[in-house]
């Protein structure tokens, strides 16, 4: 087991690194231009000295190599400060990553939208497991009861709707109409005591039913396929046929082989997480990752565009082996050498 | 047995669906939510914000101690002010800015020596006077200007705000490696003296009939020398605490700034006037779309003012008849135009396609002819445009020039009524018939067959529908064409869909110009700024027109100081371009915003920032 972690995760670097200049690549030569939405009042010359202040100027293999410099060494080394208050090297004169909009660097942006993407989009996540797992093994239990039949319409209307549809609808209902909720996030909300911690969950209510909805449908239909392909199998026959109850064989031998490509689903879902919601997080103004990179986009700010998809890819490759280490524990038969 | 099961699980989802709708009803008290502080405040709060300037505030606030004394209630009474600009603000250093939204931001700690108000008058702001040639702060010979400053103007840090700081802004923003966006504002500029601590004189390379570039409007604000002194040049990208928290002279300073996001304001308690700013805090809030903002503020009245509401009128309408908030507009100097090109596109011509030179000016082959220009100008009804597809953030216009008031010409007005019968007949006169019976008209040969491009944009390409349904009943064929405006306005010189390339008949697009002087922005359709391969399709002439007697009316503007005579100079140019139909102008376009019905005070403002007297902004109880 050892042995196969490492050999997957040195495998894992010339894959990233490849990604890497792909991101890096494509970002290029993609026709954006960081001063194109200053105003047309600014004449092209100054437009010009905007650019060449970015490092614009410089060769694509240069920038390229100084981006790698700056994300694996630099940003690296100064977490590593910040965290253990250790200083490595003259961290003062360090060329730091930073954002072509704000100046700022950009891992300082990441860490300071990280907190909301986890709140809402995690817990939306976690709702929707939640639901969509029991939901599914029951729907699948009781194949076309009025259960499984109002599963599938809700799956179906969470799967087809799109959230920037649903998100709306919720905010004109709820917000408009009825007033229960704000129809945005308060980012500046500070969680001290009782009353503001109502304020939280009703400020978070919307954005993360929105997204759950979604998600559930996706999780519910797995689950139900999968525990469907199980129940007429013959090791299910011979436990029930041991006489055990059927709670019993459902949550203990059913549900435990059926979770195998439910695992799959849930763990390469996370990456998602920490990549926001890019349309939910701008309808409900929500200042996480997926707003920041919408916003990056817009602003032709590849210094974090390149950043936040490098992040997303590594995270996916990290739960990819995460995924197939699970399978491990839930099926025995499947080993690694 | 599977009913246990089944009834275990359901019990265990139930429960948790009621924990979360249990969790959301305890109280809605959203809406009452801003009421308790206003209440008391509400009848100390002045109905009428400081009319005349910053001059007779101070008339006023020197004579009685009274004024004082209910002077320290007034500060700080009111609750929190929520604006919300749907583009948010990345930076609060306007010098580094990417747009708009940051220099406003900016501009509620950063303030300039003299602003413009609502009607882009000048109105001293950090100074005390404007200085004139007749006041003696402008030199005779037009080569140097002098502010003085106001007496007793604290940085928020407490320290005193004199002409050093003037100075560096300056050295700051011409320093060529820092890449800063104002530079424009200093063009000339030799050198900034400090004559004492209150007095600074800036010098200029040439005579300069309107010296009033530097520090006027929110664009270019003095910065605090201590705090940036160690930011010059390159390093004015690093230094992130000082572009994230400048110290200014604004009623209010920064508490708190997530970039992209929010930015928290607060009270400076050294601002000059002890009466003001009303509102204890500011949360400037930025996200979402321009449809959601105008939502905030006039449906659910979460938010007190939201910024740039270019939506369809239709939908604004129906949000401001909920009452909770109104719509404001204001009109700066923003014309949609159609830019008629007066050179040839034609692809045959290969590298010569749409370039002019002196020697060969490569004429278009029928809009060179003014009665075809003079005919498709005729055949639009601007009025439909502007009241169908801009509401109120459009009015009919006939002048590239509309404003400020003193510039705006009425000598062409007759354009607001569409005439096409009149088109038509102007057309037969002229000879330019449909000879072959296709519907469209032939000038030599030559088919009226026009490509009219612009910018992706959906209120744009309903504008081309309109047109080119317009002139077909004038004879006039024409091609739609839509560019993305990020390749467009790009300037890419590469690309062959650039506005500047202009490889098209008729485009179309807005410009403006900033600030309240238009020698610059007239100055665009000069021979010499015709874009060519020789100056990299550099340049603002579009339509490539070239006429002497315009080039050396912008020659007598660069002389003229006197405000009337430039003014005069000014409107002749206007009616220039019109009478000769260079450019059809379309729609004036106003920035429209919203505020909520209980903010008082408000004076929507398009020649400066529009949070520009955010210090009179009160509340009253509706």
């Amino acid at each position: 087991m050892g042995r196969y972690l490492i050999r997957r995760l040195l495998t894992a670097i010339p894959t990233l690194i490849a990604i890497s200049f792909v991101i890096f690549a494509i970002l290029d030569l993609a026709p954006s231009d960081p001063t194109g939405n200053l105003p047309l009042t600014i004449p092209p010359e100054v437009k010009q000295q905007i650019r060449e202040s970015l490092g614009l100027g410089q060769p694509f293999h240069i920038r390229y190599l100084k981006w790698m410099q700056q994300f694996f060494i630099t940003e690296p080394l100064n977490i590593l400060e910040e965290t253990t208050g250790i200083t490595i090297g003259d961290s003062e004169s360090r060329f730091r990553l930073r954002s072509w909009q704000t100046r700022g660097p950009v891992i300082d942006l990441i860490v300071e939208r990280m907190p909301q993407t986890l709140w809402v989009v995690g817990l939306a996540y976690l709702v929707s497991v939640i639901i969509a797992i029991p939901l599914g093994v029951i729907s699948a239990v009781k194949q076309y009861s009025w259960v499984d039949q109002a599963g599938t319409i809700f799956s179906m209307i969470g799967f087809s709707v799109p959230t920037f549809f649903t998100g709306l609808l919720a905010i004109i209902i709820f917000s408009v109409h009825l007033g229960w909720f704000p129809s945005f996030y308060d980012t500046t909300h500070q969680v001290t005591d009782w009353e503001s911690f109502v304020f939280q969950i009703k400020q978070i209510i919307l954005p993360v039913s929105v997204l759950a909805l979604f998600q559930t449908a996706t999780l519910n239909r797995f689950t139900r396929s999968s525990v469907l392909d199980n129940l007429p199998q013959d090791y299910v026959r011979t436990v029930r046929a041991k006489g055990f109850r059927e709670y019993y064989v459902i949550l203990v031998h059913v549900l435990r082989n059926s979770l195998i490509p439910v695992v799959t689903l849930v763990a390469l879902g996370i990456p998602t997480i920490f990549g926001g919601a890019i349309i939910t997080e701008q309808i409900f103004r929500i200042n996480g990752l997926g707003a920041l990179l919408i916003i990056a986009i817009q602003g032709s700010d590849i210094p974090v565009v390149q950043s936040l998809t490098f992040i997303f890819a590594v995270l996916i490759v990290l739960f990819n082996l995460i995924a197939d280490v699970i399978y491990g524990f839930l099926d025995p038969r499947i080993h690694y050498n | 047995m599977k009913r246990n099961l089944f009834l275990f699980i359901s019990a265990t989802v139930a429960l948790m669906l009621m924990a979360a709708c249990g969790a959301a009803q305890p109280q809605p008290a959203t809406e009452s939510e801003p009421a308790p502080a206003t209440e008391e405040a509400a009848p100390a709060a002045p109905a009428e914000p400081a009319e005349e300037s910053a001059e007779t505030t101070e008339t006023e606030a020197e004579p009685a101690e009274e004024a004082a004394e209910s002077a320290e209630t007034m500060r700080g009474s009111g609750d929190t002010l929520n604006i919300l600009y749907w583009q948010a603000a990345s930076t609060l250093n306007p010098y580094l800015s990417g747009g708009t939204k940051d220099i406003e931001a900016a501009s509620v700690i950063l303030e300039p020596l003299a602003r413009y108000d609502e009607n882009g008058n000048m109105v001293p702001w950090l100074v005390e006077e404007i200085p004139t040639v007749e006041n003696g702060g402008v030199a005779e010979d037009l080569t140097s200007i002098t502010w003085k400053i106001k007496e007793g103007i604290l940085w928020s840090d407490g320290t005193p705000f004199t002409a050093e700081d003037v100075k560096f802004s300056a050295e700051y923003c011409l320093n060529e490696e820092m890449g800063c966006n104002a530079v424009s504002y200093l063009t000339d500029v030799e050198s900034v003296e400090v004559i004492d601590d209150l007095t600074a004189k800036i010098n200029f390379g040439v005579p300069k009939p309107f010296p009033y570039g530097p520090f006027v409007g929110a664009e270019i604000p003095v910065l605090q020398k201590a705090q940036f002194e160690d930011c010059m040049g390159a390093k004015a990208q690093e230094c992130t605490e000082q572009n994230f928290a400048p110290i200014g002279t604004g009623a209010y300073k920064v508490t708190d700034f997530k970039a992209n996001d929010v930015v928290v304001y607060e009270i400076n308690e050294n601002y000059r006037d002890p009466d003001k700013p009303y509102f204890s805090q500011v949360i400037f809030k930025g996200g979402g779309d321009a449809a959601a903002a105008a939502r905030s503020v006039l449906e659910t009245g979460e938010m007190d003012y939201a910024w740039n509401l270019q939506i369809e009128p239709q939908i604004l309408d129906s949000m401001a008849a909920a009452g909770k908030g109104k719509v404001v507009t204001a009109y700066g100097t923003s014309v949609e135009r159609l830019m008629v090109n007066f050179t040839n596109p034609d692809p045959a011509l290969g590298d010569l396609r749409s370039v002019w030179s002196e020697a060969d000016p490569n004429p278009h082959p029928f809009l060179t002819d003014p009665v075809v220009r003079q005919a498709l100008s005729m055949a639009i009804d601007r009025e439909a445009i502007a009241t169908q597809l801009y509401g109120a953030g459009g009015k009919p216009t006939c002048n590239v020039l509309p404003a400020p008031e003193v510039y705006a010409s009425t000598a062409n007005d007759g354009c607001l009524v569409q005439d096409i019968e009149g088109a038509n007949a102007l057309l037969d006169e002229a000879g330019i018939v449909d000879s072959d019976g296709d519907g469209i008209r032939e000038k030599d040969g030559v088919p009226l067959q026009i490509l009219y491009q612009t910018s992706t944009n959906s209120v744009r390409q309903s504008t081309q529908a309109l047109v080119k349904q317009w002139w077909e009943q004038i004879g006039v064929g024409s091609e739609l064409r839509n560019v993305d405006a990020g390749v467009f306005f790009g300037g890419d010189p590469s690309s062959p869909d650039t506005f500047q390339k202009f490889f098209a008949d008729i485009e179309m697009y807005t410009n403006n110009f900033s600030g309240t002087d238009p020698e610059s922005y007239m100055a665009n359709w000069l021979c010499s700024e015709i874009p060519t391969p020789d100056n990299q399709w550099i340049g603002n002439n579009m339509p490539r027109w070239c006429n002497a007697d315009y080039d050396a009316l912008v020659a007598q503007m660069a002389e003229t100081a006197g405000l009337e005579d430039r003014a005069e100079l000014a409107k002749q140019m206007n009616d220039m371009l019109m009478q000769n139909f260079v450019m059809i102008p379309l729609v004036h376009r106003g920035d429209v915003s919203a505020h909520s019905v209980t903010l008082e005070g408000v004076r929507m403002n398009t020649w400066d920032s529009e949070l520009w007297n955010i210090a009179d902004w009160t509340r009253t109880e509706q």
